[in-house]
C-alpha cells in the first residue's frame, strides 16, 4: 500500500509540475481503487453497485477542478481519500440514503483493487447534453473522439487557446450542474 | 462517456492552473472591505475623542480581541478549505480572543473602574453595535465565502461559519473605532453576540454555497 501511495504523490507532483502523462497515468491508477470503494460505500448503504461508476466519475472531476487545495508536500491518498468520503456521501445523500457516520470505505489500508474494466456512467453523459453547443463538441472531440487539443482547433476553426477554455468551462459546469441537479 | 474518456478529457486540461484558495480569499475580501468601510464612512465614522481614547488601553484592547479573532479565523479557514483537513488541533486557535477578554475584564475589574458592573456592560451603543457588526459583516461575509468556494471543505457550514467569524472579526475591528463603549465587559457581551449572529449566517449559507 506504501508503495502505491508514494507513486501515487510522486505521479501527482510531476502532474502539477506540467506532465499531462503523469497526470493521465496517476488518474487511470487511482480508478479502480475508487470504484471499488465506491462499490463498498453503496453495498454497505443497501444500494445496487451500478451506481458506483457515476460516484467514480464526480470524484475524478472533483479531483480535477480541486486539485490546487493539493499541498505538494503532503501524500496524496488521505488527500483522494477525503474527496472520494465526501462525493460518496453526497450520492448516498442525494439518493435519500441515511448516511452512516464512519464511512471507511476510502481507508488508507484497501484490500485488493477490483479487476480493471472501464464501465459508462449515465449522469456525466445525461449532463454533458444540457451543456453549450461548442463546449459539448470540444468535450465529445477529446474525450470520445481521443483527438488532440490541437486537432480539435483545426476540426472546428478555432484557436488551441479557445478550446483550452471551452474544455475547462466544460469539465467545470459539468461537475457543477452533477452537485446540483 | 466512459470513465476512460472522462479521464483522457481531465488531462487535456492538466495545464489549466487554478490560484490557491488564500490567494482568491484574500482578493475577495479586498473587494469585499471598501463596501464595509462604505457602510462604516456613511453612518458610523471614528468616535470624536480618538485621540483621547487611544490613551486608554481598553480602547486599544478592542481592537486586540477583534484582530486576535479575524487572523486565526482567516488561517482556520483556509486550513479548513482542504478536503482532508479536520478542526481538530486548530480550534484552540479561537481561545486567543477569548483569553484576552478574561485578562482585560480581570484588569478592569482590579483597577477599581468608575462605573459599576451594569452600566459598563450594558453601555450606550448596544443596539448599534448588533445592528452596525453584522451589517458591516455582509459584503466581507459574501467575499469570504466567495473566497472559500475555490476550496474544497469536506465540512461546509463549519466552513462557512468560520467565514462568518472572519467578516465578524473584521467588522468588529471598524466597528470598534466607531464604539465609546471601551469596557471588555461590553465588548464580551455585544460584540461576542453581533458575532454569533454572523457566525450562524456563514454557518447556515456555507452549508449551501461551500459543497464542491
Amino acid at each position: 500500500m506504501r508503495g502505491r501511495e508514494d507513486e501515487w504523490t510522486g505521479l501527482m507532483r510531476s502532474a502539477m509540475a506540467g506532465d499531462d502523462a503523469a497526470y493521465h497515468r496517476l488518474l487511470k491508477a487511482v480508478t479502480p481503487v475508487l470504484r471499488a470503494a465506491a462499490r463498498r460505500g453503496l453495498a454497505r448503504a443497501g444500494q445496487p453497485p451500478d451506481q458506483a461508476e457515476d460516484i467514480v466519475q464526480e470524484i475524478l472531476l472533483a479531483v480535477h477542478l480541486k486539485r490546487h487545495t493539493w499541498d505538494s508536500e503532503a501524500a496524496f491518498a488521505p488527500w483522494l481519500f477525503a474527496i472520494g468520503r465526501n462525493k460518496l456521501i453526497d450520492a448516498l445523500r442525494r439518493r435519500g440514503k441515511r448516511v452512516f457516520v464512519n464511512i471507511d470505505d476510502f481507508a488508507e489500508t484497501l484490500p485488493g483493487e477490483a479487476p480493471q474494466e472501464t464501465a459508462s456512467a449515465g449522469e456525466v453523459a445525461a449532463q454533458l447534453g444540457t451543456l453549450p453547443q461548442r463546449q459539448r463538441d470540444v468535450l465529445q472531440s477529446i474525450a470520445v473522439e481521443a483527438a488532440s487539443i490541437k486537432d480539435t482547433a483545426a476540426k472546428f476553426s478555432m484557436s488551441e487557446g479557445a478550446v483550452r477554455v471551452a474544455l475547462h468551462r466544460g469539465l467545470a459546469a459539468l461537475t457543477a450542474k452533477l452537485r446540483d441537479h | 462517456m466512459d470513465t476512460d474518456q472522462l479521464i483522457r478529457s481531465l488531462a487535456a486540461d492538466n495545464a489549466h492552473r487554478a490560484p490557491r484558495v488564500g490567494a482568491v480569499l484574500t482578493m475577495a475580501l479586498l473587494v469585499a472591505a471598501p463596501l464595509s468601510i462604505l457602510i462604516f464612512a456613511t453612518f458610523l465614522g471614528v468616535r470624536a475623542d480618538v485621540m483621547s481614547a487611544m490613551r486608554n488601553p481598553f480602547f486599544d484592547m478592542k481592537f486586540a480581541v477583534t484582530l486576535s479573532l479575524a487572523i486565526p479565523a482567516i488561517i482556520v479557514s483556509l486550513h479548513l478549505s482542504r478536503p482532508e483537513a479536520l478542526l481538530r488541533g486548530w480550534g484552540w486557535l479561537l481561545l486567543l480572543p477569548v483569553g484576552l477578554l478574561a485578562v482585560a475584564i480581570g484588569s478592569e475589574a482590579m483597577m477599581a473602574p468608575a462605573m459599576p458592573v451594569t452600566m459598563r456592560l450594558m453601555g450606550k451603543n448596544s443596539r448599534t453595535c448588533l445592528i452596525a457588526i453584522p451589517a458591516m459583516s455582509l459584503p466581507l461575509l459574501a467575499g469570504a465565502l466567495f473566497g472559500l468556494r475555490h476550496g474544497a471543505p469536506s465540512n461546509p457550514a463549519l466552513a462557512g461559519a468560520f467565514a462568518g467569524l472572519v467578516s465578524a472579526g473584521l467588522a468588529a475591528t471598524l466597528y470598534a473605532s466607531h464604539c465609546t463603549d471601551d469596557s471588555p465587559l461590553f465588548v464580551a457581551t455585544w460584540y461576542t453576540l453581533a458575532t454569533a449572529v454572523v457566525t450562524a449566517i456563514g454557518a447556515a449559507v456555507g452549508s449551501r454555497v461551500l459543497r464542491y
